[in-house]
């Protein structure tokens, strides 16, 4: 590589996806070592010491049991990532394979596979997601269950568009020039071609998988009550909003600083 | 000609709507457990009570019979009882429906607004600081979660600052933080599209002759330019509003407001399922019905769409 594009490389270098790279990073540290940093665990009440506001020692604050903000905050990243990733992998694993096959194969297939799929995406994406809480129960793996299944259809859509560009390409018709079976093209040259376009949308998703995640736990549909899942924290310290503001404030702030580095990373991607 | 094209395009509503109904039908027919025994065990009813209560719900009869008799109440805008309070769905829906529909106009109009004023200055200063900024607040209101900034909006306008009522609703004040809220969050979405399209209209060739033959600026935006742009703005402003109802859902919870929002909430926890799947099926006719009037919108808005779709 020249001196000339690697210049040009270097002028396009934006502070904006480094740092909201940055931030998850932090947030995925946290999550990791949040059983070292603290490991009293996000359960530890304390009631003498409840609602108080952020000082040395206890930089966020505890919320209405004593509990420390910043230690259920680190422990509730785990769920919150680890929710996340569950969700994104089942929407990629039920949505691609689905959109490849429209796209791939064209024709019928296409026809019945689309129209199932607008069917879905005629539900508004939460709605459906909330049925399927209805259906599967609460609990934190029907919330990553449920959000990663209303995230499957417009997988599809994207994967099918992709799809259908890369198939007519002249090197798949020299494929199946070739006698390469149908799933061989699909796995080994559409996929690959496809990639980079599905990432993006693949990263911009996991911003809503997280914000659709927030809103069941808000709502009372998902984790059990007690755990430090963000939306739920948000809820739990509503109720005190006046006295103890930073209980509902700093989790929303972790989310949204979540949300908010997804979807520029996401931006920047494309 | 305009007749064929809107009866084309019902037909494909209808068609969906269908799909989003049988597929209602199967995920409740999916779910494990028996509706009468959920509904009468907890008033200990006997095994017979039980079965004649199967009955008269209609779950003894085949699947197809259960699935035609469904889809035949449909057509009678007949959405079942609703298990918890054996009252009829839809009536259940209809006195919910306008406080929720209140609540989603107001917020598109504010979306609407909110995007037009973050997009249109962006797309016409590219690649200054306004454009930065513009672009910026829109990502920002895509990825702030509703039920956080609605907090936020209650702790500075209703606390802090005593100006507007937190919970309820009544009022043109108690709509006001609500709408603001939800309109903010789906401006984003509207935004975008503006700044693409404006930004492509700006470089087509009738602007550039518009400026040529000495027109006013403001005259070139609003006559040329605006009327160009806005067709898919306005169909993403559409689809926004299919959605407001599952904003709604969030925005209600967090201003303790009446409406579908907490009606779905009160089913899901006590798996009032026939509910459920009245307020889905109500929204997929929202969804439905915004979609086929913004693409008659934007083909009288563009008559070479029209002509497109022959």
């Amino acid at each position: 590589m020249s001196a000339r594009s690697l210049g040009g490389r270097a002028r396009r270098f934006r502070p904006i996806p480094i740092a909201a790279a940055a931030w998850l990073v932090v947030v995925g540290v946290l999550a990791v070592v949040a059983p070292r940093l603290a490991p009293q665990g996000p359960t530890t009440a304390d009631p003498a010491s409840a609602l108080l506001p952020p000082r040395a020692g206890s930089p966020l604050g505890t919320d209405f049991l004593g509990r420390e903000i910043w230690v259920r905050l680190a422990w509730g990243a785990r769920l919150t990532l680890a929710a996340g990733a569950v969700a994104l992998a089942l929407a990629v694993a039920v949505g691609l394979p689905v959109g490849l096959a429209a796209g791939g194969r064209g024709g019928w297939v296409d026809s019945v596979l689309m129209r199932l799929v607008d069917g879905l995406l005629a539900f508004p994406g939460l709605l459906l997601a909330m049925a399927v809480m209805a259906i599967l129960g609460g609990g934190m793996d029907s919330v990553a269950i449920a959000v990663g299944l209303t995230a499957a259809p417009a997988y599809s859509r994207v994967a099918r568009t992709v799809a259908r560009e890369v198939r007519i390409q002249p090197y798949i018709d020299a494929a199946r020039a070739l006698g390469c079976s149908p799933w061989r093209i699909a796995a080994r040259h559409i996929l690959p071609n496809a990639g980079p376009a599905l990432v993006s949308f693949a990263g911009a998703q996991l911003g809503s998988i997280l914000l659709m995640m927030g809103a069941l736990n808000f709502l009372g549909l998902g984790a059990a009550p007690g755990s430090p899942e963000w939306g739920m924290m948000l809820a739990d310290g509503r109720g005190y909003l006046r006295q103890a503001p930073w209980a509902s404030v700093f989790p929303g702030l972790a989310l949204a600083l979540t949300v908010l580095a997804a979807n520029l990373l996401g931006d920047a991607w494309e | 000609m305009a007749a064929r094209y809107l009866f084309r395009r019902a037909v494909g509503a209808v068609v969906v709507l269908w799909l989003a109904a049988t597929l209602a039908f199967l995920a409740l027919k999916l779910t494990p457990g028996d509706p009468a025994q959920a509904l009468l065990a907890a008033s200990g009813a006997t095994p017979d009570e039980i079965a004649a209560r199967r009955a008269q719900l209609g779950l003894d009869a085949s699947l197809p019979i259960q699935y035609g008799r469904y889809l035949a109440d449909l057509v009678r805008i007949d959405l079942g009882e609703s298990w918890l309070h054996g009252r009829p769905v839809g009536q259940m829906i209809a006195e919910q429906l306008p406080s929720t529909l209140a609540l989603a106009m107001a917020a598109t109009a504010v979306a609407a607004i909110l995007g037009l004023l973050l997009g249109l200055p962006a797309a016409l200063r590219q690649g200054t600081w306004v454009d930065t900024l513009t672009t910026s607040v829109s990502v920002v209101g895509l990825s702030t979660p509703t039920y956080w900034s609605g907090l936020l909006a209650i702790l500075v306008f209703s606390l802090y600052l005593p100006w507007l009522p937190s919970a309820g609703q009544g009022s043109l004040g108690h709509l006001v933080l609500p709408a603001g809220v939800l309109g903010f969050a789906m401006s984003g979405a509207i935004a975008r599209v503006v700044r693409a399209q404006v930004a492509e209209v700006l470089r087509a060739n009738y602007v550039v002759a518009a400026h040529a033959k000495g027109l006013s600026p403001l005259r070139v935006l609003f006559v040329h330019v605006l009327r160009n742009a806005m067709g898919p703005a306005l169909a993403v402003t559409a689809l926004q509003f299919g959605f407001m109802l599952s904003g709604a859902v969030v925005t209600e919870s967090v201003f303790a407001r009446r409406g579908l929002g907490k009606l779905v909430v009160q089913a899901i926890i006590w798996r009032d399922l026939p509910v459920v799947r009245g307020v889905m099926l109500v929204a997929a006719l929202a969804f439905v019905l915004t979609s086929l009037a913004a693409d008659l919108a934007r083909g009288w808005l563009d008559p070479r769409l029209r002509e497109e779709l022959q």
